[in-house]
C-alpha cells in the first residue's frame, strides 16, 4: 500500500482527495495565497490525528493542521503535496469542570463555545479574537490569538494551562496540567504561538475566570485620531487598567455606520473604553474616567445605560472589518505593535504612506496594547495594484518593527510576514528557532514553509 | 565549581564558551537552584507602556522601588523580594507570590528574554511590548526551567497601576471540610480579590484593593457572605511578610506545589510542616523535612524544592518536546536538567 492507501485505511471514508472537495480547503482567510494539497483527512479522535502524523513521518509527506480556516496569515495554508489534518470533527468539550475553573477541550472547539458553556456557572474564556465565533481552539492556540482584552487579561498562552501535543515525529506529550502554577519549564506555554510547526494539540487544558459583575462602557468622539490616541495616554496615566480601550478612524466609522447602523457620531476618531470588575470599583474608576475624557477634549461622551446601550457600542466596532471590506472590492488586514505611547506617531505616518502608495487604508485598532489593525483597501483586478498594496502594508510593519514593537500582536507569522522576520529578530534569534524546528521535525513536515524566512540553515 | 562574576552579556558569553558544566546564580535565595546575577539594573522603563527591560541579575527590590514611584507594581508578586531575590532568580525557579490571584503569576507577565544559549550565542525571544506573537516564545520557555536552556541575560516585563487601598480580611472555619467549602465558593465569584489564601487548619486570608470607598463596600459585602472575622486595615507588612516566606523560616526544606482544591484533603494528609496555599488553593509553599519530600514523591505529586535539598525537580523534565528543545539549545549539556 502506498501513503494515499493507508491514509484511507485509517480514516475511511474520510480523506477528500477530488478536486471539487479540496477546493474549499486550498486557502484561508488570507485569500490571496492558493495551494492544493494531495489530501485533506478529517479525524475525529485523537488517536486518528497522531496515525495520520504518524503515517505522514513515515513517508515524509508534509501535513498542517487545520481548524476554521481563518487565520489571516495564511498560517494554514496547504503545502502542495502534502495533507491537510481537518480538525473540525473533534469539537467536543471533553471536561468542564467549574470548581477547578477549567475546561479540556479538543482542538476543533469553537472558541466561543467554551465561554457559552461556561456561562451557567458564571465563568467565562477570557481570549475573544474577533473571529470567535468561528475560529477553534486549536487555531488559537497555535497561533497565540488575542483579541480587545489583552493589556488586562493577556493572550492565549495566558489561558493554557496544559496541551496534549503529537510532535511532527508522532511522539505524544502531555505538557503543563491543571493548575495555574507549575513546575519545571514552561513547556506548554512555549508551544502556544509556534504555528503548528511544533506538533499538533491533540488536547487543551483552559484556564476560566469568574465573569465580571459589572461594565461600564463609554464612546468619545474626537477631532481627529491623534486626539483620541492622546486620550488613551491619559486613561492609563490616570492609573485606570479598563478591559478594552478600541478606536476606529473616520473611514471605518462610516463604513461600520453604512453596515450595522451602530448611530456612532461621523467624526475623526472614535474611543471605546470598558470598564469591568466589582460594581462599587466601577462606579469609582467611572468617575476617573468620565474626568479624564472631560479633560481630553472629547467633542461627545456617551455612556452606556443598559446592556442594550453597551451592545450597540460594541456592535460597530465588531461589524468593522467585514464593513470595510463593503468600500473596497478588496482589502489587506494588517496586524502589527507599537508601543502604545507611539501610536499618534505610527498613524501620522500610516497616513502619510496611504497617500504616497495612493491606497485608502482604513484604521481599526485594540488602543490598550498599542495593536494596530489597519485595513489596507485595493482593487485586485487593476494590474499592479494588489502588489502595491501589500508593498505598502510591508512599509507599515517595519515602522513598526522601527518604533520598538511587534510584526504582529495576534494573527501571527504565517506566510504572510514570513520574509519581514530578519526585520524583528537577528540571525542568532532565528537561527535558534530553526535548531528547535530541526531537533522536533527532523524532516521539516509540520507546517513547511511558515514562519522561518528562507535563510542559511533553513531545514528541508 | 569555580565561581564567575561576569559583568556583561559579552562575559556570560564567554563563560559560556569556557566552561563544559554551568549554573547561573542570582540572588542566592532559593540555594537548592541558584540562578544568573550579570548585570543588574534596570534598562528602560517608561510607566506609560506598563513595561520595563531589566539585566536579569536585577533585585526585585530595585525594580518595585522604580515601579512604586510611578504607582505601579508587579502583579505577580515575585516570593523573597526582600531577601535579594533577582528577576531572572525568580524566572528560572518560576515563582509567584500571593497577588498572583488578581492578574496571574509571572508566566502572564513576562513578554522577553535575551538568554546566552549552550553554544554560546545571545538569543531573544518575545519583546518588548504587552502584546506580541511574532516568533518562537522563548521567553515563556525561560519560566520554571531552572537555567537548563540558557543564562538569562535581560528580562522584559509588563506591570499594572498598583491598588490604591488594600484591606486584609481573615476568618477562621471550624474545619478543614468547612474552609475548603467556603474557598471553592469563592473562586467562582467575581470579586477580584488581590489575594485568596488558605492557611490549614482552617484559616481563609482574603485581600481587597482599590478605590477606598469601593474597598470598604466591597469589604462589608465579603463580611454578610463569611462572617465578621478579623479585618488587617495596615496589611502591608503582613504580605510582605507572606511573599518572603517567613513563615518557612526554621523549616529546613521549602517545597512549592502546584495545587487544586480538590488536591488539598490530599496534600494535608502528608508530613508537612509550616504552609500555606496561594491563589484560591492553586500551589502551596510548606516547610518540611526528607520525610515530606519522600511523602511528595511516593504520592506522584510533581513540586521544586527552594531549599536544603539535592534534586530541586520532581518529575525531572521528560519526553520528546523537552529533549528536543533541549538538544536544540543546549546540545553540550552545560547547563542543568537533561
Amino acid at each position: 500500500m502506498g501513503f494515499l492507501e493507508e491514509l484511507k485505511a485509517l480514516l475511511p471514508g474520510r480523506v477528500l482527495t477530488r478536486e471539487a472537495e479540496l477546493a474549499p480547503y486550498e486557502s484561508d482567510a488570507l485569500t490571496a495565497y492558493r495551494k492544493r494539497p494531495l489530501a485533506v483527512a478529517l479525524p475525529e479522535r485523537k488517536e486518528e490525528v497522531i496515525g495520520v502524523v504518524r503515517l505522514c513521518h513515515q513517508y515524509g509527506v508534509p501535513f498542517v493542521a487545520r481548524g476554521s480556516g481563518t487565520s489571516l496569515s495564511g498560517g494554514s495554508l496547504p503545502v502542495e503535496g502534502g495533507v491537510v489534518i481537518a480538525l473540525n470533527r473533534m469539537n467536543r468539550i471533553l471536561r468542564l469542570d467549574p470548581k477547578a475553573r477549567i475546561a479540556v477541550v479538543e482542538p476543533g472547539v469553537v472558541n466561543l463555545k467554551v465561554s457559552q458553556e461556561a456561562a451557567p456557572f458564571g465563568l467565562y474564556y477570557a481570549p475573544d479574537p474577533s473571529s470567535q465565533p468561528v475560529s477553534t481552539i486549536g487555531g488559537n492556540v497555535a497561533f497565540n490569538s488575542g483579541g480587545a482584552h489583552c493589556l488586562k487579561y493577556g493572550m492565549t498562552a495566558n489561558h493554557v494551562l496544559g496541551l496534549e501535543v503529537v510532535t511532527p515525529t508522532g511522539e505524544v506529550v502531555r505538557l503543563g496540567g491543571e493548575s495555574l502554577e507549575g513546575v519545571g519549564p514552561d513547556l506548554h506555554g512555549f508551544f502556544v504561538g509556534t504555528e503548528g510547526l511544533l506538533g499538533v494539540a491533540v488536547e487543551i487544558t483552559l484556564r476560566l475566570l469568574p465573569r465580571p459583575e459589572a461594565y461600564h462602557t463609554v464612546l468619545a468622539a474626537y477631532p481627529s485620531l491623534e486626539a483620541a490616541g492622546e486620550a488613551v495616554s491619559r486613561v492609563i496615566r490616570a492609573g485606570l487598567l479598563p478591559g478594552a480601550m478600541e478606536i476606529m478612524d473616520r473611514l471605518s466609522i462610516e463604513a461600520a455606520e453604512k453596515a450595522v447602523r451602530a448611530g456612532y457620531p461621523l467624526v475623526e476618531g472614535l474611543l471605546i473604553v470598558e470598564l469591568e470588575g466589582p460594581k462599587e470599583e466601577v462606579a469609582e474608576e467611572a468617575l476617573v474616567l468620565e474626568r479624564v475624557l472631560r479633560e481630553s477634549g472629547a467633542l461627545e461622551l456617551r455612556v452606556a445605560g443598559s446592556e442594550a446601550e453597551r451592545q450597540a457600542i460594541w456592535k460597530g466596532r465588531k461589524a468593522a472589518f467585514s464593513a470595510v471590506g463593503r468600500l473596497s472590492p478588496d482589502y489587506l488586514v494588517q496586524d502589527g505593535v507599537v508601543p502604545r505611547s507611539r501610536l499618534g506617531e505610527a498613524l501620522k505616518e500610516i497616513q502619510r504612506l496611504s497617500r504616497e502608495y495612493g491606497l485608502r487604508v482604513a484604521n481599526v485598532f485594540h488602543a490598550g496594547d498599542g495593536n494596530l489593525h489597519p485595513l489596507v483597501l485595493y482593487d485586485g483586478k487593476k494590474p499592479g495594484e494588489l502588489e502595491r498594496a501589500e508593498a505598502l502594508a510591508g512599509e507599515i510593519l517595519r515602522l513598526c518593527v522601527r518604533l520598538g514593537g511587534s510584526l504582529t500582536g495576534e494573527h501571527g507569522i504565517g506566510v504572510e510576514k514570513k520574509g519581514y522576520m530578519p526585520e524583528m529578530f537577528a540571525p542568532e534569534d532565528l537561527l535558534a528557532m530553526e535548531e528547535v524546528k530541526r531537533a522536533l521535525d527532523p524532516k521539516g513536515l509540520a507546517n513547511r514553509g511558515k514562519v522561518l524566512p528562507e535563510v542559511a540553515g533553513a531545514h528541508a | 565549581m569555580p565561581t564567575l562574576r561576569p559583568e556583561s552579556p559579552e562575559e556570560v558569553q564567554e563563560a559560556v564558551r569556557a566552561y563544559p558544566r554551568l549554573r547561573a546564580q542570582g540572588g542566592g535565595t532559593k540555594p537548592a537552584l541558584s540562578t544568573p546575577k550579570e548585570g543588574e539594573g534596570l534598562l528602560a522603563y517608561e510607566p506609560e507602556e506598563f513595561v520595563f527591560t531589566a539585566f536579569a541579575g536585577t533585585p526585585i527590590a530595585e525594580v518595585e522601588e522604580a515601579l512604586r514611584a510611578h504607582g505601579q507594581y508587579l502583579p505577580f508578586d515575585p516570593p523573597l523580594a526582600g531577601k535579594g531575590a533577582t528577576l531572572g532568580g525568580t524566572v528560572a525557579a518560576g515563582l509567584s507570590g500571593p497577588l498572583r490571584h488578581r492578574y496571574g503569576g509571572l508566566r502572564d507577565f513576562l513578554l522577553g528574554v535575551r538568554f546566552v544559549d549552550g553554544e554560546g550565542k545571545v538569543v531573544r525571544g518575545g519583546g518588548k511590548v504587552v502584546k506580541n506573537a511574532a516568533g518562537f516564545p522563548f521567553h515563556r520557555l525561560m519560566v520554571g526551567a531552572l537555567g537548563a536552556f540558557g543564562v538569562m541575560v535581560e528580562l522584559s516585563f509588563k506591570v499594572f497601576p498598583r491598588p490604591r487601598t488594600t484591606r486584609t480580611l481573615r476568618v477562621r472555619r471550624e474545619g478543614l471540610e468547612e474552609a475548603l467549602a467556603d474557598l471553592e465558593r469563592l473562586r467562582l465569584l467575581p470579586l477580584d480579590l488581590l489575594a485568596l489564601d488558605f492557611i490549614p487548619p482552617a484559616t481563609l486570608e482574603l485581600r481587597l484593593g482599590g478605590f477606598e470607598r469601593s474597598v470598604e463596600a466591597r469589604l462589608k459585602r465579603l463580611q454578610d457572605l463569611l462572617g465578621e472575622g478579623e479585618v488587617l486595615a495596615e496589611d502591608e507588612a503582613h504580605w510582605e511578610a507572606v511573599r518572603d516566606l517567613g513563615f518557612l523560616e526554621g523549616s529546613p526544606v521549602w517545597v512549592k506545589v502546584p495545587a487544586k482544591p480538590h488536591l488539598i484533603p490530599r496534600l494535608e494528609a502528608l508530613p508537612l510542616g509550616p504552609r500555606r496555599y496561594l491563589d484560591g488553593g492553586e500551589v502551596l509553599y510548606a516547610g518540611t523535612t526528607e520525610e515530606g519530600l519522600k511523602a511528595l514523591r511516593e504520592a506522584g505529586l510533581p513540586h521544586l524544592v527552594l531549599r536544603g535539598a539535592e534534586a530541586p525537580l520532581f518529575p525531572e523534565p521528560q519526553g520528546a518536546f523537552f529533549a528536543g528543545v533541549k538538544k536544540a539549545l543546549d546540545p553540550k549539556g552545560r547547563f542543568p536538567l537533561g
